[in-house]
């Protein structure tokens, strides 16, 4: 027996529960991701290595929830969802308050911000629902989901946090809409939230509002909130069709781009790649999505698939919201690029996502 | 669930997918559009917009063009300093930080009010000195601890410096920090590109005058900055050209022996080449040290230099007006035969007074000089000879004469702040007084006007410009302090054209006769002792201006007070056959004019055509006798002519020789030597 054999022996129980093709694209992303964290950080502050141990960490945590089976996820569906609720009224009565907002909670040597479980723990409970009251009446059934749905996400965006609040009601809206939501209801819905939206106005945050208005003129509040979009679209329309190489943006060297290394990563990145790196980068996650409704498709139980199918169209509000804001065609809000944007607690999240996609996928043939 | 709702809830959740599938499809589509839009469509405004965030063109200061004397020894020049400057709009608390600047470099009370008074005047952004001249130690000592000082920076920058110091001061000039004045004066001239970096400018005198000769062209740099603003890196740099160089036809040296023949005492003096108009010395006593305003004048300074009762700061030269006294003869006498109203040889006998109306017009000598002819009348100052003179000539012809010499009118010398004086005439007098009755000519005036006193009121330089054109036989050319222009790149030379602006048709026998009797002064007359040994011959006269009217008191010079004590003048020129220079001095409260005012003429010829040094300040040369009972009084009033209030704002206030009543009606004047 060769030393070689032994490894993959060792391995096995670990890769037959990775799906490759999503591991593949994820590893593609990584490195993109780390590529311009070390372009966007190595005049300053380094972030490459603590963001490859992050990845490591997140990565390994993937492995990991891949190897729990979906029943058992089923299990851990309420308890997780109560969990964060829990914790979302704590840091309404105890939070921290860092820049005006309350999200965090201390726990004496860190600091967890509960709104990230709420990522995971909203498709969870979102899936759990459906799967066991599909055939329930629909005015109850979507009465309990409604519930479901808009506690924590008002929890969230009163704390406030628009782009959690946006990311977790989007996750959990997702399954009620794969769950067979009836047309007529989103349309009126949707002509309700047309309508409702001015008096939504008013309670939305001064500089919520900021952000909208400067979304649809950046240049009334250039040295404000309008300074981030106005440098980011420089940053992307200057970077042209092939950027301008790596490591060689004048935007982002020089340090016009606010928050280069996080939400506004996406910036430093079109700069240096331009229009055909931008491409490739949306065809990445088009593969990946792609890759997660394939999964969602397959799966066998009603859990599995609005499961699936919510992570996946979760991971696509990441992208799109965060490259949508930093294109300057969404209002500023607190998302970060999937898998590329610097910062652990995402990456957990995200690779959690995955790691659930994964069971799924490779869970099937055992049921 | 049975096997039916499985495949339903299954084909269900297909559409449910591919209708998601296609938003997110139709979302990315969005996305990628607009990444095409930003970089494809609006790709050239967004790279210009790049560009303009990374790229600020610095102006790069030009050196400023030095002042050379007429000998090539230099006047002004740029030396290098240290400043320690803040930008106010970086540095937080101003008090805090000059407070903790103030425990690393020396910082004096002077310093931080000129900083106070600087930081009113300037722009949040504007880096503003604090001290100037740090020492390298301080300069070390700063860098050391510079991270706790945002805002605050060391710089090495040129600053203007007159290696002479105090010398020449009044025609160079001086510079200072540009004000909103300036600001506009630049914005007139089309400059205010070229003047982005400068913070500097000439505020009087020639550096006022050839600032955009001196200034040069503002080079630029394109500098990479980030968004903090802090320079990266020079991408490109277009070098600045140096300003022009003058090269004036002051004789610095010459100027210093003029300066220092003065010693303590007031008064002005200009010396000119009568053959085309070169201002060899232009001196204003008391002097003051350029070198003070040159980075914002500290205001100690400033208040000694401006509350001095000896007025420093007065350019007495061309600003400072006084009556000619007998150094008007010698043009009354040249007036006289070019008009043909005396020859050389009439003769007057004189009783020591002239009767005019009901009022005796006296001479100083007392019994009179007996017969006196032209040339005895000059060289022993005799009034009555002229008192008769003016009242047969009349005002208008005489008033007319003066005129083409050039007096009581401004010379359009190259410094700004020459007054015009006054040329006494019945029109003037309308022109001047309000009422009627003082509007009216009195023919009693006209005879003090002949011994140059009454209303006659003449800077020295219109003084010196007279004798140059007597010494050059009637042509003058324009007084001038720059002789040529040169460029400090490539050396060509530009000469400053002459102008010819008098043009007296003398005779030049006429000219020889005043000539002979101005030698004769030297040799026999007021200035004899002065001249006394002199290797070559020089031409000259005495005169005494008075100030003040000491009504039916005794006049003597001991016992008044400074500041009333007469004036002493002398003009002259030399050699008196081939005129190389040509001269007006005048020593403020002195006495009388052989004092003085004639032992300085005598070493500044020594000097410049002999090359003497001087041993020390000129002696005061005991004068004639005093004369008593005198009561003459003079007008002037430099309210008059064309004063305007914009150069009051650069002149202090006239200086002590001017204490007129100016309504006071005419008074007959008597006597002076």
């Amino acid at each position: 027996m060769s030393r070689s054999i032994n490894w993959r022996g060792m391995l096995q129980p670990w890769l037959e529960h990775v799906d490759l093709p999503l591991l593949k694209i994820t590893a593609l992303l990584m490195l993109v991701g780390l590529l311009t964290v070390f372009s966007a950080t190595w005049s300053g502050q380094e972030r490459m290595p603590s963001q490859l141990m992050n990845m490591t960490a997140a990565l390994g945590l993937m492995f990991v929830v891949a190897r729990i089976p979906p029943q058992r996820l089923m299990q851990l569906a309420w308890p997780m969802y109560l969990f964060g609720l829990v914790l979302l009224v704590l840091v309404m009565l105890f939070g921290i308050k860092v820049n005006g907002a309350k999200r965090w909670l201390s726990l004496g040597f860190t600091r967890i911000q509960p709104s990230e479980i709420m990522k995971i723990a909203m498709p969870l409970a979102m899936a759990w629902y459906f799967h066991h009251f599909e055939n329930r009446r629909w005015f109850t059934k979507y009465l309990g989901a409604l519930l479901i749905l808009l506690v924590p996400s008002a929890l969230i965006a009163k704390q406030p946090d628009l782009g959690t609040a946006i990311l977790v009601f989007s996750a959990g809206f997702y399954v009620i809409f794969l769950a067979g939501l009836s047309w007529w209801v989103i349309g009126g819905l949707t002509a309700a939230a047309v309508a409702v939206a001015p008096f939504a106005w008013n309670f939305l945050h001064d500089y919520q509002q900021k952000r909208i208005l400067t979304l649809i003129d950046p240049t009334s509040d250039p040295l404000g909130s309008g300074y981030h979009i106005i440098q980011s679209t420089i940053a992307i329309g200057s970077g042209g069709v092939i950027g301008k190489g790596y490591m060689t943006g004048t935007q982002a060297q020089l340090e016009f781009i606010p928050e280069k290394h996080t939400d506004f990563i996406f910036a430093v990145f079109a700069e240096e790649w331009g229009l055909i790196g931008n491409i490739i980068l949306v065809v990445l996650y088009g593969f990946l999505i792609e890759r997660g409704l394939r999964i969602s498709l397959r799966a066998n139980t009603t859990f599995n698939r609005l499961l699936a199918g919510a992570i996946t169209m979760g991971f696509f509000t990441y992208a799109f919201v965060n490259m949508g804001m930093v294109s300057g065609i969404l209002p500023v809000v607190g998302v970060p690029l999937p898998f590329i944007s610097y910062g652990g607690t995402a990456l957990v999240t995200l690779c959690t996502g995955l790691g659930i996609l994964m069971s799924i996928e490779k869970h099937r043939t055992n049921r | 669930m049975s096997l039916f709702d499985d495949q339903d809830a299954a084909k269900r959740f297909q559409g449910r997918l591919s209708t998601a599938s296609v938003l997110m499809l139709i979302a990315f589509f969005i996305l990628i559009l607009r990444f095409f839009w930003l970089g494809v469509v609006e790709h050239g405004y967004y790279q210009t917009r790049a560009e303009d965030n990374r790229l600020t063109l610095v102006p790069v200061v030009p050196n400023r063009g030095l002042i050379f004397d007429r000998n090539g020894v230099l006047m002004a020049t740029n030396t290098s300093a240290y400043t320690l400057e803040v930008v106010p709009g970086l540095a937080g608390n101003i008090d805090e930080t000059i407070e903790g600047l103030s425990k690393v470099v020396t910082i004096e009370g002077k310093d931080r009010r000129r900083f106070k008074q600087l930081l009113r005047e300037a722009k949040t952004f504007e880096s503003i000195p604090l001290r100037s001249r740090l020492s390298e130690e301080e300069v070390a000592r700063f860098a050391a601890q510079r991270y706790k000082f945002p805002g605050v920076e060391v710089r090495a920058r040129l600053f203007r410096s007159y290696p002479l110091g105090e010398t020449g001061s009044h025609a160079l000039g001086y510079m200072g920090r540009i004000n909103t004045k300036d600001l506009e004066r630049i914005d007139e001239e089309g400059q205010a590109a070229n003047y982005r970096g400068t913070d500097h400018i000439g505020k009087t005198g020639l550096e006022q005058r050839y600032e955009f000769e001196m200034h040069g062209v503002s080079g630029f740099e394109s500098v990479e900055v980030d968004a903090g603003g802090r320079g990266i890196r020079v991408l490109s740099r277009t070098p600045p050209v140096s300003g022009n160089n003058l090269n004036l036809t002051i004789d610095a040296r010459l100027q210093q022996v003029a300066e220092q023949a003065f010693g303590k005492r007031r008064g002005a003096l200009v010396a000119i080449d009568p053959e085309n108009g070169e201002i060899l010395a232009l001196v204003s006593m008391p002097t003051y040290d350029p070198n003070l305003f040159v980075d914002g004048i500290r205001s100690d300074d400033w208040d000694v230099l401006n509350t001095d009762v000896n007025k420093p700061l007065l350019n007495r030269a061309i600003y400072g007006t006084y009556p000619p006294g007998s150094t008007f003869k010698p043009f009354m006498a040249l007036g006289a035969l070019t008009v043909g109203k005396r020859t050389p040889q009439q003769a007057i006998s004189d009783p020591g007074y002239f009767n005019f109306g009901n009022h005796t017009f006296r001479d100083d000598k007392k019994g009179g000089h007996g017969m006196v002819n032209m040339y005895t009348s000059i060289v022993h100052s005799c009034d009555t000879y002229y008192y008769i003179l003016a009242n047969e000539w009349g005002i208008e012809g005489l008033s007319d004469f003066m005129g083409r010499l050039g007096l009581g009118s401004k010379t359009g010398i190259d410094i700004d702040g020459e007054a015009k004086g006054v040329l006494p005439s019945p029109a003037w007098k309308e022109r001047r007084f309000k009422r009627p009755e003082q509007q009216k000519w009195y023919a009693g005036e006209t005879v003090s006007i002949g011994i140059g006193q009454g209303y006659n009121s003449y800077t020295m330089l219109q003084l010196a410009q007279a004798t140059a054109i007597l010494a050059n036989n009637g042509t003058g050319y324009k007084p001038h302090l720059v002789r040529s222009i040169s460029d400090a790149q490539s050396g060509e030379v530009r000469q400053m054209p002459l102008e010819k602006t008098r043009d007296v048709a003398l005779k030049p026998e006429h000219v020889e006769v005043i000539r002979n009797a101005m030698v004769g002064v030297n040799k026999e007359g007021t200035g004899t002792r002065a001249f006394a040994g002199a290797k070559y011959v020089a031409a000259g006269k005495t005169g005494t201006a008075q100030v003040f009217s000491l009504k039916g008191g005794t006049y003597s010079h001991g016992g008044t007070k400074e500041f009333l004590r007469d004036h002493a003048l002398f003009i002259a020129f030399a050699p008196a056959d081939k005129p190389k220079i040509a001269l007006a001095v005048i020593v403020e409260n002195a006495g009388f004019g052989a004092t003085s005012a004639a032992p300085i003429t005598r070493q500044v010829f020594d000097y410049y055509l002999q090359g003497v040094m001087p041993k020390g300040p000129a002696p005061d040369e005991p004068g004639e006798p005093m004369p008593e009972g005198r009561d003459v009084v003079h007008y002037v009033d430099p309210q008059d002519d064309d004063y305007d209030a914009q150069k009051a704002l650069n002149t202090p206030m006239p200086g002590p020789f001017v204490q007129m009543p100016s309504t006071t009606s005419a008074l007959p004047v008597r006597k002076k030597p």
